[in-house]
């Protein structure tokens, strides 16, 4: 569990996080969704310590990390893992030995066990085969993934995923969303998600934090978030015709359900 | 920025760089991926700049001294003093401060801007001690190496020059070399050449480490390193020569 009080981050004038708290449950994947530009990256930063905010307060697992020492910080982030929004792949090291970087780091396993731990998230990710390739030679979306196989390697206690799915067609997207979910309720990880994908949203949206201009708009999960009447969270889930049918139908038959 | 804060946070990345490694294997692993990186990297280049360091120095002192009352060992005794002296140590790490800095300052710019850092950082990993501490000690073991071969060279250089072109006999050459031999001066030299490799890896390491920004910067940055490592060589030069002769 994540819990976070005040945050407040500006750079220089710009104020980017404008008071922010909020709770990410445990064995939930935890939405952060919002505009382009509305602060998700930045609160994420904030909440893994990447930048300090200038006020506020961070608790893990009822712990301050705010008051946590250097050293201490580092005990705990090797419980976090992280997907970046460009995928921060070593561009010195191909797929394979990307994944396995924690693994050689961190543990004292075997070269054996480490290679079947390997292919075992490779194959997760729908990437298997793909092992010798550097960061260079496959695509955006493929980085993505990589970059997912990385983050949950050593099963981590903490998992961020800055925009895990944008760049990939619906079908993978999909498939990513569903892995994600599957190993929180697994594991019982605390999954905190930036995301615009509506999908995403309404098949793993436990627990939604909706962002405006740096401030906590609404929050709720994926069938509260149909019968909101917030005008702003609205607009921005149901921007497309599309959507705005697939609302009214959940609607009607949540009604029909309830009779 | 102005100069005392970059140094301050110059002095904290080196405060930092001392952590006990999460894992000495992959410490080690680095470090040896950079010595090859540096030492055998630059090999070439030093190769090609001794060798023509010493011929020109041969042919340039020759030269100037063509008075025939002096003895023409003389010749290969300046070129020896000034080789191992100045030429092979300071010339060649001005050298290698534009190859290895620009390298290191880039390598670490772009793990910086495309979050790279920040990812190894949120493995848990101290990321001044797993990227920079290897590249410095691997310069630190290798560069006075390469200061040691370029002076081997460059006073090879010298001797084939003399004597392919008729200016000085082979003989005549190596009684020079050893007459009034100081061997204090190649320790000099080499405790030059320790400073120089430190400098060469840790101020570029420093600007590549704190780039903000992208891919323009990164370049900006790898300039001003190799600007600012090239000064504060020609100044720790003069320090050390002031000091220590
Ligand atoms: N390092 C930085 N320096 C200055 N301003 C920044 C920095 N990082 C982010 N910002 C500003 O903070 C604001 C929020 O950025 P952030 O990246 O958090 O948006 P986001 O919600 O993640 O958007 P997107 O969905 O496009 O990724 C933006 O206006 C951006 O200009
Ligand atoms: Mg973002």
């Amino acid at each position: 569990m994540i819990e976070f009080k005040n945050i407040r981050k500006s750079f220089g004038q710009k104020l980017v996080l404008d008071g922010v708290s909020h709770i990410m449950e445990n064995g939930k994947t935890n939405l952060i969704i919002g505009t382009s530009g509305s602060g998700k990256t930045v609160l994420q930063k904030c909440l893994v310590g990447l930048f300090e905010p200038d006020e506020g307060e961070i608790i893990y697992d009822g712990v301050s990390f705010t008051e946590m020492s250097e050293d201490d910080r580092k005990m705990l982030r090797q419980q976090i893992g992280m997907l970046f929004q460009g995928s921060a792949l070593f561009d010195s090291m191909n797929v394979e030995q990307n994944i396995r970087f924690p693994l050689d780091m961190f543990t004292k396993d075997t070269k054996a066990q480490k290679n079947k731990r390997v292919n075992e998230v490779l194959e997760r990710v729908n990437l298997s085969g793909s092992n010798k390739k550097f960061p260079s030679e496959i695509s955006g979306g493929m980085k993505k993934r990589v970059g997912i196989a990385r983050a949950i390697v050593l099963n981590p206690k903490f998992l961020f995923c800055d925009e895990p799915n944008s760049g990939l067609d619906p079908q993978t997207s999909m498939l990513i969303d569903k892995l994600i979910y599957d190993i929180t309720k697994e594991f019982n990880m605390t999954t905190i998600i930036n995301t615009h994908d509506m999908n995403s949203v309404m098949e793993i949206g436990d627990n939604i934090l909706y962002m405006k201009e740096g401030r906590k708009e609404w929050t709720g999960n994926s069938k509260d978030i149909i019968f909101s009447d917030n005008k702003s969270l609205n607009q921005f889930i149901f921007a497309s015709e599309f959507l705005k049918d697939a609302k009214q139908m959940r609607m009607m038959e949540s009604k029909r359900e309830q009779k | 920025m102005n100069f005392l804060a970059h140094f301050g946070r110059y002095i904290l990345m080196l405060k930092g760089m001392l952590s006990k490694p999460e894992n000495g294997r992959l410490y080690w692993k680095e470090f040896m991926k950079q010595c090859v990186d540096i030492g055998i990297g630059s090999l070439g280049i030093v190769v090609i700049i001794s060798v023509f360091m010493g011929a020109v120095s041969t042919l340039q002192t020759a030269y100037q001294i063509s008075n025939p009352l002096i003895s023409k060992s003389i010749i290969s005794q300046i070129v020896r003093d000034t080789v191992i002296l100045e030429f092979s140590p300071t010339l060649v790490c001005i050298v290698l401060a534009g190859v290895v800095g620009s390298k290191i300052a880039s390598e670490l710019g772009n793990m910086r801007v495309s979050e790279q850092i920040d990812a190894l950082e949120i493995m848990g990993i101290n990321t001044k001690s797993y990227l920079i501490m290897p590249k410095i000690a691997a310069a630190i073991i290798t560069i006075p190496l390469l200061v040691m071969l370029s002076m081997a060279l460059g006073i090879y250089g010298g001797r084939m020059t003399g004597v392919f072109s008729g200016i000085i006999s082979a003989e005549t050459f190596d009684r020079g070399l050893l007459d009034k031999f100081i061997p204090y001066n190649v320790t000099f030299a080499l405790m030059k050449a320790y400073t120089f490799a430190f400098i060469i890896s840790s101020v570029p390491a420093y600007y590549g480490y704190h780039v903000k920004g992208g891919a323009l910067e990164i370049g900006k940055s790898s300039t001003t390193s190799v600007v600012v490592s090239c000064v504060t060589i020609l100044f720790a030069d003069y320090i050390l020569a002031a000091l220590l002769l």
